[in-house]
C-alpha cells in the first residue's frame, strides 16, 4: 500500500456463501459443479412460462444454524421478494432473495487479526437468495454465451457492518467466516468453484473527520488473495483521486486479477431501482423456537469455543491452538494424534510442523496426506516413549510419507532404529570420543562448556542417532567434570 | 345433439353405450369445424391428441377403469401449458412456444379420462375482461356475433357456449371466470384461491390468479372442480385440504342458509333489467328456504384501484420473463442487448399489457412504493377483514356478477375506466382469496345475465348446492345460443 497517512479506511463485506444442498433453492436441479453448460437446469431454473418455485427445505436449518453460531436473532417470519432487473443470466427477469425480513439478523463474530488481537465484527444480516447464470463472454464470436447450470443455486448472503480499517482485518474476516460455515457444515467452502465470494464496500476519509466518504463496491471476488488485493488497490485509487482534488463515485467495480486493478462495471448494470416486492410465489417462512432448538442442540464445537479448549484440555499455545483449529478435518487429525500418542504438545509440534509443513512444499490438501492420523500417532508413542528420538522420528515419518514403510514398529524394528539409552553401551562411546578430542576435552575442563553440544553431537553420530540425546548429555557431562 | 347435454347426461349416454368417446369427440370436432359455428373459440384444435385421448378413453371404459371424466370433450385456455402443443396466453409474444411439460389442471383433467379438444383464445396473458386484447382476435358471443363474449377466458366460455365441447378451463384473476360466463349463460367458478394448483399456469397476477372451470350447470362445474382441486407441493400456495366429492353435497336443503346481498353492488351502475333478473333469482332461492339479509361491505369502492395496483405489480415482475432470450418473440437482428430487449418487447406484447407493465413498475419504483403499493396491500387486508365480519352472520354473498350484459365489440376500447369497472363486483373475491361463482339467472333483450355468489374460505361446496338447488326450480342455464342451435 502506497501511504494511507492522514487517511482512515472503512469497509463493510457481503459475503456470498454457497449452501451445501443435494439441489438448487427452488427446483430440484443439481447443483454438482463443472456439469457440461446448460444441462443442469430444468424448467424452472429456465423461468419457462408457468413455472412456479417451491423452497428447497434443506436451506433453513443451514441460515439457522448460521445465525445461531454468531449469536443473531432469527426471525419467526421471513420473507422472500422479487428483486427485478433484466440481464441474460437473469432468466425470470428477477431474483428471488429477502429484503425487508431476511431469516438471520444482527449477531458478531469475533476474528482473530494478524496481529493475535482479536476484534468483534458485527453482522448486519444474512439473508437466503437464489444465485444467477453465468455469462460467457468469450468463445462466442461478437456473441455471449449463457450457462443456467448456477441459476438457483441457494446462497446465503452474509452482510457485516462497516467495521474493518484495512485490507489486512477485512481479509481475517473473510477468512473466518469461511471458517466458520465449514465447520457448521452450511457451505463446503470451495472458492475455486465459486462457493464464497465477497464483494467489498470501500471509503475513505481523512483522519478524524465523523462522516464516512463516498464508497465503492468491488463485486464477486473469488479469493482471499484477490481480496486484499482489490481492497488495496482500490484504498489507493481513492486516495488518489481525493489528493488529487477528485471525487469518488459511488459505483459498482470489478477486480481483474490479471491487471491486479479494479475497474467500473458498465453503468447500466449498475443504476438500477430494484422494485422489490414480496414474492407472491412464496409463502412467508415460518420457524418456531422448537425447531430452532433442535438445530442449537445439533450445533457442532465452534472454532473460537475448540481453540479455547485445545488451549485448556491440551496446553497448547494460543498460535497453536488457532493453526490446529483451522478447519474441522484439521483439528480432528490433531486430536487423534494427541489421544493415541500419548503428549499432546510432541503430536502438536509434530501436526503443526512436520504434517502441515510437507503438505504446504507438496501442495497437498490434508485429505491427501499419505500418513494418516493413527501413523502420527504411533510415531509420538514411539518419541514419547524414548524407543526412538526425534530425528530418528523424522526418517520413520519420511519412510511413512513415501510409502516405504506401512508401519512405525515395523520400520523401527526392521531397521534398527531402537534409541540407545542404556548407560552400559554408551558409557564406552563417550570414553572414546573423550579420548580421541583429547583438546577440546581440555577447553572444556577449562571452562568452555559451550563444547558439551561438540561432543554430544559425536557421540550421536557414532551411534547413527539412535542414542538418547539426553541420556549423552548426562554421560558426556559427567565424564568430562569427573576426570577434571 | 350430444353437444347440448350436460356433462352428467353425456357420462350417462356413454356409460350406456349410445356413443364411443371417440364418436363424441369427432361431433365436436365436426362442429368446431362447421362454418357456422366459428366464433373464433379456439387458438389451437389438438384433432389429433383428441381422437388419440378419445380412443384411449373408451378402451379405459372397456378394461371397466373409467375415470370421472372419461370421454368427455373438454378445452383448455390457451394459458395452461400442455406438452407438446402451443401454450400462447393470447400473447404473439409466445406464439411459437410450445410447453415442454402440463400445467396440473391439464394432467389431473387428462388423468381422469377428459379429452383435450383444443386450446382456447382468451385476452393476452388473461388481461381484459372483453377478449378484444388476443393476438388471435375477437372472439365472438354465440348469443349475438357482433358482442364480446366477456374476458379473458372469453374462448372458453364462447366455446361451451356454442357447444364446440361440453366444458372448458378458464382463469380468474379478476373476474376473467365469472363475467365470460354470465356473459355467455354458463356456470363458472373461481375456487377459493389456492383450492386448484397453478403450476403449469401462465402467470398474469399470482396472488389473484386461480383457475376454474367454465360448464352448463353447478353439477357439471362440481364435476370439473373435483378433479381439478387439490394440494401440489410445485404450486407453494396451494392449499393442503381434503377436496370433497363436490357432487355429493348437491343434493342438500338450502331451508335456513343465510344470503347476504351486498348494499354496495345494487348502487349505481346496475343495469336496471339485469337488477330485476338477479332480484327474480333471488325470491327463487327465498321460496327454496334461505333467508336473506342486507349486508355491508364499506370497502367494495377501493376493490378497483386496489386491484390495478396490485395486479399490474406483480405482472410487471411476472412478465420481465418475456425477454426475447431463452423462448418466445425475438426481434429481428438485435443491434446490442438492450434493442433486443426493447424491440423483442415492443414488437411481440400488445398494448394492454404493455400498459399495465407500466404502470405496475411504476408503483413499485423507489419513491411510490409506499404510496401505492403498500397501500393497496392495506386496502386488501381492509377487504378481506370486511368479508370475515360479514361471514359472522351470513353464509354466503349474492349480487350481479357483471354491470350489464355482454357489451358490442369495440364499444369500450379506448375507454380503460369503462373496462375496468365490468369487474367491479368480481374482483372483491379475488383480493380476498373467497370462492365465488356466476350462475345465469335470466335473459335481457335476448342476453344472458348472470348473479355471483360468494362465499368463505374453501366453501365451494355450499356455492355449488346453492346454485345446484337454483337450477333445479330454473331453466336459465338449458338455453342455448341460437346460432348454435342448428
Amino acid at each position: 500500500m502506497s501511504t494511507s497517512d492522514g487517511w482512515e479506511v472503512t469497509i463493510g463485506l457481503e459475503i456470498h456463501v454457497q449452501l451445501k444442498t443435494s439441489t438448487k433453492i427452488f427446483s430440484g436441479a443439481s447443483i454438482k459443479f463443472g456439469a457440461e453448460p446448460n444441462t443442469q437446469a430444468c424448467a424452472i431454473d429456465l423461468g419457462m412460462p408457468g413455472v412456479l418455485p417451491a423452497v428447497n427445505a434443506e436451506v433453513y436449518p443451514k441460515a439457522v444454524a448460521f445465525g445461531l453460531a454468531v449469536g443473531a436473532k432469527i426471525s419467526m417470519i421471513s420473507v422472500f421478494d422479487r428483486k427485478n432487473y433484466f440481464y441474460p443470466d437473469l432468466p425470470k427477469g428477477y431474483q428471488i432473495t429477502q429484503m425487508d425480513y431476511p431469516i438471520v439478523q444482527g449477531g458478531q463474530v469475533d476474528i482473530p487479526l494478524p496481529s493475535g488481537a482479536v476484534k468483534t465484527i458485527h453482522i448486519t444480516r444474512a439473508h437466503l437468495e437464489e444465485d444467477a447464470g453465468k455469462s460467457l463472454h468469450e468463445d462466442f464470436h461478437g456473441m455471449t454465451g449463457i450457462d443456467l447450470n448456477r441459476a438457483g443455486t441457494p446462497l446465503l448472503e452474509i452482510v457485516s457492518e462497516p467495521e474493518m480499517c484495512s485490507a489486512a482485518e477485512a481479509v481475517a474476516y473473510a477468512k473466518y467466516i469461511h471458517q466458520l460455515v465449514t465447520y457448521l457444515g452450511v457451505s463446503d467452502g470451495n472458492m475455486s468453484e465459486g462457493s464464497l465470494r465477497c464483494d467489498a464496500n470501500v471509503s475513505i476519509k481523512r483522519t478524524g473527520e465523523s462522516e464516512l466518504g463516498t464508497r465503492t463496491e468491488t463485486k464477486n471476488v473469488n479469493s482471499f488473495r484477490f481480496l486484499e488485493r482489490a481492497i488495496l488497490f482500490e484504498i489507493d485509487r481513492q486516495i488518489s483521486v481525493l489528493e488529487n482534488g477528485g471525487r469518488i463515485i459511488q459505483e459498482t467495480r470489478l477486480y481483474d486479477p490479471d491487471k491486479d486493478e479494479t475497474r467500473p462495471m458498465r453503468s447500466k448494470e449498475t443504476a438500477t431501482d430494484y422494485r422489490y416486492f414480496p414474492e407472491p410465489d412464496l409463502l412467508p417462512v415460518c420457524i418456531d423456537e422448537a425447531y430452532i432448538q433442535a438445530i442449537r442442540e445439533t450445533m457442532p464445537e465452534l472454532p473460537n469455543d475448540k481453540k479455547t479448549r485445545f488451549q485448556h484440555e491440551y496446553g497448547l499455545s494460543g498460535a497453536d491452538a488457532t493453526t490446529l483449529t483451522g478447519s474441522v478435518d484439521l483439528a480432528d487429525y490433531f486430536e487423534q494424534v494427541a489421544a493415541s500418542g500419548g503428549n499432546p504438545r510432541l503430536a502438536a509440534n509434530w501436526v503443526r510442523v512436520e504434517l502441515l509443513g510437507k503438505l504446504n512444499s507438496e501442495g497437498l490438501q490434508l485429505s491427501e496426506a499419505p500418513v494418516n492420523a493413527k501413523q502420527l500417532g504411533e510415531i509420538v508413542t514411539r518419541i514419547n516413549d524414548n524407543t526412538i528420538s526425534g530425528k530418528i522420528a523424522k526418517r520413520v515419518f519420511d519412510a511413512l510419507w513415501s510409502g516405504e514403510a506401512t508401519s512405525t514398529d515395523e520400520f523401527i524394528e526392521v531397521q534398527g532404529l531402537q534409541q540407545v539409552s542404556d548407560s552400559s553401551e554408551l558409557e564406552p562411546v563417550v570414553d572414546a570420543i573423550i579420548a580421541a578430542n583429547p583438546k577440546q576435552a581440555g577447553q572444556y575442563r577449562s571452562g568452555k562448556t559451550k563444547l558439551l553440544g561438540f561432543f554430544v553431537g559425536q557421540v550421536m553420530k557414532e551411534t547413527g542417532g539412535k542414542a538418547n540425546p539426553q541420556q549423552v548429555n548426562q554421560i558426556v557431562k559427567s565424564r568430562l567434570e569427573d576426570a577434571g | 345433439m350430444p353437444h347440448k347435454r350436460t356433462i352428467t347426461g353425456l357420462k350417462t349416454a356413454l356409460e350406456a353405450g349410445e356413443f364411443s368417446a371417440e364418436e363424441l369427440t369427432r361431433h365436436y370436432l365436426d362442429r368446431i369445424a362447421d362454418p357456422s359455428n366459428q366464433y373464433n373459440a379456439y387458438i389451437t384444435v389438438t384433432e389429433e391428441a383428441a381422437i388419440q385421448g378419445a380412443r384411449r378413453a373408451d378402451q379405459e371404459r372397456a378394461e371397466g377403469l373409467p375415470g370421472l371424466l372419461n370421454g368427455i370433450p373438454i378445452a383448455h385456455k390457451d394459458i395452461f401449458c400442455t406438452k407438446g402443443i402451443k401454450t400462447s396466453a393470447g400473447s404473439m409474444m409466445l406464439d411459437n412456444f410450445i410447453a415442454p411439460y402440463n400445467a396440473t389442471v391439464v394432467e389431473k383433467l387428462f388423468e381422469a379420462g377428459a379429452v383435450m379438444l383444443g386450446k382456447t383464445n382468451m385476452d393476452e396473458f388473461a388481461m381484459g375482461s372483453s377478449n378484444e386484447n388476443s393476438y388471435y382476435g375477437n372472439v365472438a358471443n354465440p348469443w349475438d356475433p357482433g358482442r364480446v363474449p366477456g374476458g379473458s377466458s372469453g374462448g372458453s366460455a364462447a366455446a361451451v357456449s356454442a357447444g364446440l365441447c361440453a366444458a372448458a378451463t378458464g382463469t380468474d384473476t379478476g373476474g376473467s371466470i365469472r363475467q365470460p360466463a354470465a356473459f355467455c349463460g354458463l356456470t363458472g367458478i373461481k375456487p377459493t384461491y389456492g383450492r386448484i394448483s397453478r403450476w403449469g399456469m401462465i402467470a398474469f397476477a399470482s396472488s389473484l390468479d386461480q383457475a376454474g372451470p367454465l360448464t352448463r350447470t353447478a353439477e357439471d362445474a362440481a364435476l370439473m372442480l373435483e378433479v381439478m382441486a387439490g394440494y401440489d407441493n410445485r404450486d407453494s400456495t396451494s392449499i393442503d385440504a381434503n377436496v370433497p366429492e363436490y357432487t355429493r353435497i348437491l343434493g342438500n336443503s338450502i331451508k335456513g342458509l343465510r344470503i347476504g346481498l351486498c348494499r354496495e353492488y345494487f348502487e349505481e351502475g346496475l343495469d336496471s333489467t339485469s337488477e330485476q333478473l338477479i332480484l327474480d333469482a333471488i325470491l327463487v332461492l327465498e321460496n327454496l328456504g334461505a333467508i336473506i339479509s342486507d349486508v355491508s361491505l364499506p370497502n367494495s369502492r377501493h376493490c378497483i384501484p386496489a386491484y390495478y395496483v396490485i395486479a399490474p405489480a406483480e405482472c410487471s415482475a411476472n412478465l420481465s420473463r418475456y425477454d426475447g432470450v431463452r423462448f418466445g418473440y425475438r426481434c429481428e437482428s438485435p443491434a446490442d442487448l438492450d434493442d433486443l430487449y426493447k424491440r423483442s418487447r415492443s414488437e411481440a406484447l400488445g398494448e394492454e399489457v404493455k400498459q399495465r407493465i407500466l404502470v405496475g413498475a411504476f408503483t413499485l419504483s423507489a419513491g411510490y412504493y409506499e404510496a401505492y403499493y403498500r397501500k393497496a396491500q392495506q386496502i386488501r387486508r381492509l377487504i378481506k377483514n370486511d368479508f370475515q365480519a360479514v361471514f359472522e352472520n351470513v353464509d354466503i354473498l349474492l349480487g350481479p356478477t357483471t354491470p350489464g350484459p355482454a357489451f358490442k365489440i369495440g364499444e369500450k376500447a379506448g375507454d380503460p375506466i369503462s373496462m375496468y369497472l365490468q369487474d367491479i363486483y368480481t374482483i372483491a373475491s379475488n383480493l380476498a382469496g373467497l370462492p365465488a361463482m356466476s350462475v345465469p339467472a335470466g335473459m335481457n333483450a335476448g342476453l344472458p345475465v348472470g348473479f355471483q355468489l360468494i362465499g368463505n374460505y374453501l366453501e365451494e361446496g355450499r356455492l355449488l348446492n346453492t346454485a345446484h338447488q337454483f337450477q333445479q326450480q330454473t331453466d336459465w342455464h338449458q338455453m342455448f345460443p341460437p346460432q348454435g342451435d342448428a
